[in-house]
């Protein structure tokens, strides 16, 4: 039996950079009333083509279902989905402080040292942090910062995440996808 | 160099280079271009034009489904594409090769809400397989051939090419073009290794086996395969609705319809058997029940060239990707001959129940007035059963599909996953052109009759020689069994008012006949199946009869109702 117990999945979409194909990713997701956590999207290493990295909570049954659909369109070359531990994940946060609490509080220029994020804009009113991390890890900069009441504004990126194997699956289905279509038409 | 040429004339290339010779369609604003160029080649191109743009969607699909070849509609803007809407969610889940290409407002309008715009794109994105705008000449020759490589190649379904009024009229050197090679969809999909030794394994251990036969036998041109498969390992079938005509009905192995009104036998008997293989169909609600108890103790075997179609709603032990042509002679030969003879008789019992309780009744009744089953069985006899079947939806879809009998491939079309009212009369016509060679009879209730009834309109001026027998029963019949079976016999808006129809025929100059005693009914059919050209027999049924048996939604298809 599948679990019925919920996941955050990371699922990894190559596709055509063709107008319109973001849609059609997210619709599968609405269509299942499965809600995107993050989304992100990019050009690949492989020019012509897209990544979409998103996240979102799910059964195993249905994220297979759903990655099964996405992968149906017929310009997405491959989908797949991945748990936390076959993935490596970053995400980038922004933090606005105001400057005055910020240099009345010498633990909080500390925080953000142990956090090895970074101070990259500073001025009168407010300055501006930087972090690169894990989910958790932006998170809990953010809820240690705010102790302070001193976040005036917070913003994260969606995921990106690569996977811990060690070929790259695309460039193996597009040589795979190459070698059956000469194939056939040898055939014939 | 090439002479320049218009968009519009380079789309008239193109569709002549892809094959095309008929195609259904109604003018309009955005795509007068087209249209222009089209009078210029009436005499390659057969435009049928339709009544109503939904109508050309139908037709389109009616002639894909007995032809095998692609459907190709051509409409205007805004209304005209938005008609074509349920066509192209209906091709969507019936799995139905067809073209739709509709004009657009000029490019530099795009966005700004001109007049007849609607982003097409966007709408019909979850409902075809490719939806794509045509917003340059240089354009036109590479999506029309992707359009016609993608609707007919793979699991066939729905492409729309939204094609703006610049581009129609934009001159372009014209190349005509062929796609055999998309990287990102592979449309000839193979099974993973050992997943054919693995069918074959819990086919050649079964007791108890039991085949689904669907519409993917008739689109992979399966059918010669899957009788292969059904005689050396000695396998009773049972076929879905789109499957029916995929095994010739007085086959030994057949055992009937499978779903809500199939027949009882293969019904009780999924739940019995003791490996159950899936060919080419997708465990559609209306033919599992309650997806709990559906085939518990079974061993699954789903064969499918569509890998998303496996687990979604039944979880099987053994998916076969791949066209089922390949497939299926490829596991024959790694089957064992075999005999369930017992296995198979056990069906009989089943048979006679139903044969006694309901199909007697239903088709040789011998008083009262005319029943749908009793209808259905005549013209079928009176066709030899030779005809190509169409249906509306309703009563008239369940009783036609239940008391045809089906002798030859690609002989029935109907509306299955969508059901949608007023499918038949527009199919039918598309039907008696993609198979001028055969009789096309379409049976329809008095409401899908009335839902495309304009394409009367396209009947008369095209004589299409399209049978159309409307049982007539005063109700929305199978909503009025419905509201008699779970809502306490209270018939919200079910009785309808109707028109004079031998009027209406009249009016269209189109022969018809009404029956409303036994004793004429042959003859009007004879009289309808004689008369060259279109017929309308209109036969007054009885108003409260009702589809029988039937699992109820949400039932367990082992525990059919005989009766209501």
């Amino acid at each position: 039996m599948l679990s019925m117990e919920k996941t955050l999945y990371t699922i990894i979409v190559h596709s055509e950079n063709i107008a319109g194909l973001l849609n059609q990713v997210t619709a599968v997701f609405t269509r299942r009333q499965i809600n995107i956590e993050s989304l992100n999207v990019s050009a690949s290493s492989i020019k012509g083509i897209h990544k979409y990295t998103i996240t979102a909570w799910a059964t195993q049954s249905d994220v297979e279902k759903v990655v099964k659909q996405i992968e149906r369109k017929v310009d997405v070359l491959q989908a797949n989905y991945f748990t936390d531990d076959q993935i490596y994940q970053h995400e980038i946060a922004l933090y606005k402080l105001a400057t005055p609490i910020f240099q009345a509080n010498p633990t909080a220029s500390k925080i953000i040292r142990r956090h090895m994020a970074r101070v990259v804009e500073v001025n009168p009113t407010f300055c501006i942090v930087e972090k690169n991390g894990m989910s958790e890890e932006i998170t809990s900069l953010y809820e240690e910062l705010q102790q302070f009441g001193i976040v005036l504004q917070f913003v994260r990126s969606g995921r990106v995440a690569i996977s811990t194997s060690c070929f790259e699956r695309l460039n193996e289905y597009l040589a795979m996808r190459e070698e059956k279509y000469n194939k056939e038409k040898e055939m014939k | 160099m090439n002479q320049q040429i218009t968009g519009a004339e380079a789309l008239m290339r193109s569709l002549e280079h892809q094959g095309v010779k008929t195609l259904f369609g109604y003018p309009g604003g955005s795509i007068m271009p087209t249209f222009d160029a089209l009078y210029g080649h009436r005499d390659t191109l057969n435009h049928i034009l339709v009544r109503h743009e939904q109508g050309a969607t139908h037709a389109a699909q009616g002639f894909a489904r007995v032809s095998g070849e692609v459907g190709v509609c051509l409409v205007t803007s805004g209304p005209g594409a938005t008609n074509t809407l349920t066509g192209i969610a209906d091709a969507m889940i019936d799995s139905t090769p067809i073209v739709v290409i509709a004009g657009q407002v000029p490019t530099g309008f795009l966005g700004t809400d001109a007049f007849q715009e609607v982003d097409l794109v966007s709408i019909t994105q979850p409902i075809t397989k490719w939806s794509y705008q045509i917003r340059s000449a240089k354009d036109v020759a590479w999506a029309v051939a992707r359009a016609f490589f993608l609707a007919k190649n793979g699991r066939p379904g729905p492409v729309v090419l939204d094609f703006t009024k610049n581009a129609q009229a934009e001159m372009v050197d014209y190349e005509p073009a062929t796609v055999d090679f998309i990287r990102s969809y592979d449309p000839n999909p193979l099974p993973r290794e050992g997943a054919l030794e693995e069918a074959a394994a819990l086919i050649n251990g079964a007791k108890r086996p039991l085949v689904l036969v669907g519409q993917g036998v008739e689109l992979g041109g399966a059918q010669a395969e899957m009788r292969a498969l059904l005689e050396k390992a000695d396998l009773p079938c049972g076929c879905t609705l789109l499957g029916l005509s995929a095994v010739p009905s007085d086959h030994p192995l057949n055992m009937g319809m499978l779903g809500m009104h199939g027949n009882l036998a293969p019904n009780v008997k999924t739940n019995e058997c003791d490996v159950l293989i899936a060919v080419g169909m997708r465990f559609d609600d209306r033919v599992t029940g309650n997806l709990a108890t559906y085939a518990k103790q079974a061993k699954i075997i789903h064969m499918d060239i569509d890998p998303s179609e496996f687990n979604k709603n039944v979880k099987v032990d053994v998916e076969v990707l791949g066209n089922c042509k390949l497939t299926l002679k490829a596991l024959t030969d790694l089957v064992h001959e075999a005999k369930h003879t017992a296995w198979i008789e056990s069906f009989g019992e089943h048979k006679a129940i139903e044969n006694n309780r309901v199909i007697e009744p239903e088709i040789h009744p011998t008083e009262g007035s005319l029943n749908m089953g009793e209808v259905v069985r005549a013209v079928s006899e009176e066709s030899r059963h030779e005809a190509i079947l169409v249906t509306d939806v309703g009563q008239n879809q369940m009783m036609s599909a239940r008391y045809f009998k089906y002798t030859k491939e690609r002989s029935i079309v109907t509306s299955g996953g969508l059901g949608t009212m007023g499918f038949g009369m527009p199919a039918a016509i598309g039907a008696t052109f993609g198979r001028p060679d055969r009789t096309v009879c379409v049976f329809m209730g008095d409401g899908g009759f009335q839902m495309n009834i304009q394409e009367l309109g396209t009947i008369m001026e095209q004589r299409a020689p399209v049978k159309m027998i409307l049982m007539n029963n005063n109700y929305l019949g199978n909503v009025r069994q419905w509201q008699a079976m779970f809502f306490g016999r209270r018939y919200s808006f079910t009785p309808m008012m109707n028109p004079d129809y031998m009027q209406i025929a009249a009016a269209y100059n189109i022969p018809a006949r009404r029956v409303t005693e036994r004793e004429e009914l042959r003859d009007a059919i004879r009289e309808m199946l004689d008369t060259d050209g279109p017929f309308i027999l209109e036969a007054c049924v009885i108003e409260e009869g009702n589809v029988m048996p039937m699992t109820p939604p949400g039932g367990t298809v082992d525990k059919m109702l005989l009766e209501c």
